[in-house]
């Protein structure tokens, strides 16, 4: 393994994060639960596939045969993805929406935090760009757990659920494979084993002050990093690439 | 049937760049101020329109009352002495 | 002294150029027309987000799917402006989502055709958005001041709309053949339906007639529809599109493209619930609304309380 190849894997798998969860959040249009809301999603989307397209291309640079951010994005089968098992999961109700984003931005602002300080230049500037992104997400998600959680009996309930439902993808988040290990030997990569206790007690401290409690611990799903998804990955390629696939030689 | 909340109406005021004053953009509605500050960030200032928000909840803005503008707006019409051109400088007089 | 409160008062203002603002007096009938038009409006934008988001998650490439999250975004906003605009004359927007989906408001029946390829999403920000703007152009000059400012900031959004639109028609024409077929296909659904948005001709439209005496509308339904035939087919003509009209010509006295008669009878059909989407888009407007309503009332609750703790802690 190259650091090029290695860096390779790991800008897909930053990429495919982003684009994941940008398909899901873009899913949501028009579905909000008030106008404002409706629009502020559709920004968190907005943010997402625009890191999608920065990290995806990057990707194509260091793959170097000529491909495009949109090759990448839309023409790959499903065992080359390796988005986060958390963000494929299909939209639930708000409450689940909310609890995927509260543990994916605190994940992620901790997360790009670190990246931030990559000897990679070019994830470096991205992390930069993203941190500001994230904090915002973060807040929103922070701010509607509590919300969610000490506002009505229903909207706990359904907080806590949706927070309890997401819980066994979290694990997924701090898994370091060999690509990770090698890119953190050369200050590429970001060590997401020590984020985990860090992460731990943010939403920890969220969920008390919103009355709600960690999910027990349970067996963590694993699977992305190996390519290895749940059945929901292929349904959103599907759609996502369908115009690309019915239609090779088009240019859109 | 519970009567349906569309949550408060609040006012949002945007500065377009540091020292220009704060101009009305529009209105939100959210329940608390976190929620007015952020959904007028994700609706106001899109297009960079802005480098600073107020909100107001809109039960805080007093109006004046159309009925009162002959009283409230005409008395400053003839009171031309507060403008400077009122005044008649002397010939060559520079600066002032 | 003349009497403020009299209606001839109030259209001496118009005719003055003034603009009203939500305390001034305005005759009930004024009150009435403003409240129906900027609500049909404001509903109009939030259910024409449904068409275009059926194609968020099949838009073929990165930069497509963001211009047209983007896009479908502003339309909401577009919405929210105008709501808050209705608000301002004592309607409050719960009222207002209740009258969209118990039918007693209508919104633009454009909304209620399918975008079923890819090449729709090209001709409703071309065609329906062209259309929208060289109506919304003319509203900013509205006489209603809360309107008119929400149609300044409207159309300074608007502006890529159409541009966009065009732009995947231009590409999908310069591509393969199964893409010219796609665009032609949209173009052929598209077209009737939005020249029908200018709404009825000026003598089958009752209401125009105290609307334009008010200044709320500044132009007729008529002239603002030639507008956009005019500017329209030679954009279509440009990238090879065939407007779907054996009979369209340009006099070459008045400058003016004269079409074949519109079918109104699909329009009235369209607009008493029967086109092939109204259901569609309604169900789906009250199943999100409904599936909100545990998330506004947790907010609310969530208010209440922290305004208790804050009574108790100060
Ligand atoms: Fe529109
Ligand atoms: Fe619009
Ligand atoms: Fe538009």
């Amino acid at each position: 393994m190259t650091t090029k190849d290695a860096t390779y894997n790991y800008a897909i798998r930053l990429g495919d994060n982003a684009l994941i969860l940008g398909h899901r959040l873009s899913e949501l249009c028009s579905r909000g639960p008030i106008l404002e809301e409706d629009l502020a999603l559709t920004n968190v989307a907005l943010d997402m596939i625009g890191r999608a397209q920065a990290l995806l291309k990057y990707a194509a640079e260091l793959e170097g045969k000529g491909h495009t951010e949109d090759d990448i994005a839309y023409r790959r089968a499903e065992i080359n993805y390796h988005n986060h098992l958390l963000i494929e999961q299909p939209n639930g109700d708000f409450a689940h929406t909310i609890a995927r984003q509260l543990y994916l931005s605190v994940f992620e602002y901790l997360f790009f935090t670190e990246l931030e300080k990559s000897k990679d230049a070019t994830l470096a500037a991205i992390a930069s760009k993203t941190i500001k992104e994230v904090k915002y997400h973060m807040q929103h998600a922070i701010d509607w757990t509590l919300r969610l959680g000490d506002g009505t009996v229903e909207s706990h309930k359904r907080m806590q659920k949706g927070l309890n439902d997401l819980y066994m993808y979290t694990g997924e988040l701090f898994e370091m494979d060999h690509i990770d290990t090698y890119l953190l030997h050369q200050h590429i990569a970001v060590d997401t084993l020590s984020l985990k206790a860090k992460w731990q007690s943010e939403i920890e401290k969220v969920l008390t002050e919103a009355t709600l409690s960690l999910p027990e611990d349970t067996y963590m799903q694993t699977g992305s990093k190996k390519g290895v998804h749940t059945e929901n990955l292929g349904h959103i390629l599907s759609e996502m690439q369908y115009l690309q696939r019915a239609y090779p030689d088009a240019k859109w | 049937m519970a009567t349906d909340t569309q949550l408060d109406l609040w006012e949002v005021f945007i500065q377009s760049k540091s020292g220009l004053p704060y101009i009305h953009s529009g209105s939100v509605h959210a329940s608390d101020v976190k929620m007015a500050m952020q959904n007028a960030r994700d609706i106001y200032t899109r297009r960079g329109e802005g480098t600073s928000i107020w909100v107001v909840p809109a039960k805080h803005i007093s109006a004046s009352n159309p009925d009162d503008n002959d009283m409230l707006f005409d008395p400053s019409n003839d009171k031309i002495y507060r403008h400077p051109t009122f005044y008649v400088m002397p010939e060559g007089a520079k600066n002032i | 002294m003349h009497n403020e409160h009299s209606d001839t008062h109030f259209q001496s203002r118009i005719d003055n150029g003034e603009h009203i603002e939500a305390k001034d007096y305005m005759p009930e009938g004024y009150r009435k027309h403003l409240i129906r038009q900027m609500s049909q409006h404001a509903h109009s934008e939030v259910i024409g987000m449904q068409p275009e988001g059926n194609w968020i998650t099949r838009a073929p490439s990165l930069r497509a799917k963001q211009i047209l999250l983007a896009k479908i975004q502003d339309e909401g906003g577009h919405g929210l402006y105008l709501y808050s605009a209705v608000e301002t004359l004592g309607v409050s927007r719960a009222e207002l989502i209740e009258q969209l989906q118990t039918g007693k408001a209508k919104y633009s029946s454009i909304f209620n055709y399918p975008a079923l390829n890819w090449a729709d999403i090209g001709a409703i920000g071309w065609l329906v958005d062209g259309a929208a703007i060289v109506n919304q152009v003319s509203l900013q000059r509205t006489s209603y001041g809360p309107y008119s400012r929400a149609m300044v900031r409207i159309c300074k959004e608007e502006s890529f709309h159409q541009r966009q639109g065009y732009e995947i028609m231009t590409t999908m024409m310069r591509g393969t053949k199964d893409q010219q077929a796609m665009a032609q296909d949209a173009m052929n659904r598209w077209w009737w339906p939005s020249l029908m948005m200018f709404g009825p001709h000026d003598s089958d439209s009752p209401r125009s007639g105290d609307a334009v005496k008010w200044k709320i509308k500044r132009e007729t339904n008529d002239e603002l529809r030639q507008k956009f035939i005019d500017k329209t087919i030679p954009q279509a003509e440009l990238i090879g599109l065939t407007i779907p009209d054996k009979n369209f010509k340009l006099d070459e006295k008045t400058g003016h493209y004269t079409l074949s008669p519109i079918n109104w009878e699909e329009f009235h059909r369209v607009v008493s619930g029967h086109g092939p989407c109204n259901k569609q888009r309604l169900d789906h407007h009250i199943k999100y609304h409904q599936e909100g309503a545990w998330v506004r009332e947790a907010a609310e609750a969530y208010k209440l309380k922290t305004a208790k703790k804050e009574l108790v802690t100060a």
